[in-house]
């Protein structure tokens, strides 16, 4: 019953480009990326209780590795990509080290402090990352010789990622490892006392979920063609742990509604005003204060209680 | 030497800075449990208040704009707290993103009406002209402000283990359900301690605006400086926001005058290696 709705669903995202201009081709191709963006966040806040307000760091230095490979050094993008994730999952590997040391607001303050780091270097040291200027002028890789210059190739290029990146996620979270992840998260001593590593299951998470950002992070830059500080600032992580908390934690679908809701208000109200910071702030406290469980598991009860009421 | 001296001295009067920053942040931890990110805009908040008024009214006192200034921000953040933050008692999570949603919204407040372009803050005519020390010559307002920073600690001292009201706090901060049923007004408290921590941020933020100036983003420099210096000194200790506070002084400020390029990356090590050797900090007491 679920796949027979789903397929509609499939159907309009691989045809989208046949229906939509490219301006709408090229939205969808950002909400793919911040939807990955968003569920990789999710699987440590939903599924981790891990709340990090420092996941663009992830994001931002796979961008800047594989912009700087590839515009400085002369790299192509296929091994550009593979360091820049590689760097990526390691440097997650380091963080989550620091990170992990504590929980619950100690672990969103060293997060937030370790990503504020990393946005002051990428201004601060302008002589590798060209600071306020951004490294501009980057291209997108060709795999198997396509070239993804177009909207529409590019987004069925983000489609298969995004595709396999839901798949990979859909899978972590119901392994056997993913449950343990959410025993973690509940009960933290019985699963010590169970013989699991309460730490080593974070830790992996952290890593798996560092791994996810950096694969959103090439995205991104092969998107915008174009990388700047702001992508890694506090707004960059904000703006995915709002998607991520207005979608509703802990599930699958909910970050990339969330993700989308998110950008579509950006890309809208940018057109109109300036003022997207207040508005992301005005965001943040209504959804907390009114919708803290988020939009999907509001539905989700709403649909319930209607079937019910009709029964 | 004359080069150390004169860097020594700007660390001082970093850390002074830091530590009317941090010592709030802190406080605010020590009884809410709430990590309040609305602190960098507090701050920032209370430059521009000092640098409007400075500077629109010619000979104003800086003592008194400063006093005011954290009048105001302690108004503001006590509006807040009532208005919001008791609302999300029972969420934690909440709370500090209602507080992230509150430091965008200040800040981006402070860029429309302020515009985009740096306000430097004049510093006080009487403290202009340079103090002469073992021949060495200091800038006056920056010993001034160590001496604030001192100032402020001995008071923030006395009036927590003193006073009545700072007896009410720290029992507060030991065991909260304890001290409600003592009959202590813990969430009374609270308010007093957000809009004192509100108002130290406030006032501190008009005290360093002669030496940082106005200018969109001070919160976001500011904040990672607070949020290091008390996971350095200890969440919640008075002491290690203190100690925790000169300590990041001296090492951003050296930072950048010997490796301005990597003076983030410097100023990070100690953080790591306390987080790795002393995860609660240098002061913090174990399971706080």
């Amino acid at each position: 019953m679920k796949w027979i709705a789903a397929a509609p669903l499939a159907a309009l995202l691989v045809l989208l480009p046949s229906l939509a201009g490219d301006f709408y081709v090229n939205l969808a191709s950002q909400i793919l990326i911040a939807a990955i963006f968003a569920l990789s966040l999710n699987l440590l806040v939903g599924y981790g209780g891990m709340t990090s307000l420092g996941h663009a760091s992830y994001l931002g230095v796979a961008a800047y590795i594989s912009a700087l490979l590839t515009s400085r050094y002369g790299f192509g993008h296929g091994p550009a990509a593979i360091i820049s994730i590689a760097g990526t999952t390691a440097m997650a590997a380091f963080f989550g080290v620091i990170a992990l040391r504590a929980t619950g607001l100690g672990f969103l303050m060293i997060t937030l402090a370790l990503s504020q780091v990393l946005w002051g270097l990428a201004y601060r040291m302008s002589g590798v990352t060209n600071g306020d200027n951004g490294i501009a002028g980057l291209t997108r890789p060709m795999p198997f010789g396509i070239s993804l210059e177009s909207a529409a190739s590019f987004y069925w290029f983000a489609l298969i990622v995004a595709s396999f990146a839901f798949l990979m996620k859909a899978i972590f979270v119901s392994s056997s490892f993913g449950s343990s992840l959410k025993g973690v998260r509940d009960q933290p001593r019985r699963m010590a006392a169970l013989g699991f590593n309460p730490w080593m299951i974070r830790w992996l998470t952290f890593i798996y979920a560092g791994f996810w950002g950096g694969v959103s992070g090439l995205l991104y830059v092969y998107y915008n063609k174009y990388i700047h500080p702001t992508s890694l600032s506090i707004t960059s992580s904000a703006e995915a742990l709002l998607g991520v908390i207005a979608g509703g934690t802990g599930t699958l679908g909910g970050p990339v509604v969330g993700a989308a809701l998110v950008l579509l208000l950006k890309n809208y109200v940018s057109a109109y005003i300036e003022r997207w910071n207040m508005l992301l702030g005005l965001v943040f406290l209504f959804i907390v204060l009114v919708m803290p469980t988020g939009i999907v598991p509001g539905m989700r009860r709403l649909a319930t209680a209607l079937r019910r009421g009709s029964r | 030497m004359q080069f150390w001296i004169i860097q020594g001295l700007n660390s001082l009067s970093l850390g002074g800075l830091l530590f009317l920053l941090s010592s709030g942040f802190s406080l605010i931890f020590g009884l809410m449990r709430l990590a309040n990110l609305t602190h960098g805009a507090f701050f920032m908040l209370g430059t521009y208040f000092g640098a409007t008024a400075l500077r629109s009214f010619d000979g104003l006192n800086i003592w008194v704009t400063a006093l005011g200034a954290g009048i105001a921000v302690a108004a503001i953040g006590g509006l807040f707290e009532r208005l919001v933050l008791t609302r999300l008692k029972t969420n934690p999570l909440g709370q500090v993103l209602v507080t992230l949603g509150m430091s965008f919204i200040i800040s981006d407040a402070c860029l429309l009406l302020w515009g985009g372009d740096s306000i430097p803050v004049p510093t006080p005519q009487n403290l202009q002209s340079p103090t002469r020390v073992l021949g060495f010559v200091f800038p006056t307002y920056r010993l001034v402000l160590v001496g604030c920073a001192i100032a402020a600690a001995i008071v923030l001292y006395f009036l927590l283990d003193r006073t009545r009201l700072g007896a009410m706090i720290r029992a507060g901060v030991d065991d909260p359900q304890m001290a409600r049923a003592v009959g202590i007004p813990v969430s009374n408290l609270f308010t007093i301690v957000f809009c004192l921590g509100a108002g130290i941020a406030g006032a501190g933020g008009v005290l360093g605006g002669p030496i940082l100036s106005a200018y969109p983003g001070l919160d976001a420099d500011m904040l990672p400086l607070a949020l290091i210096v008390v996971i350095l000194g200890g969440i919640g200790s008075l002491l290690g926001a203190f100690i925790g506070s000169f300590i990041i002084g001296f090492i951003y400020t050296f930072g950048t005058a010997l490796f301005p390029e990597l003076a983030y990356i410097i100023l990070f090590l100690p953080m790591i290696f306390v987080i790795a050797f002393r995860p609660q900090g240098l002061f913090g007491r174990v399971g706080a």
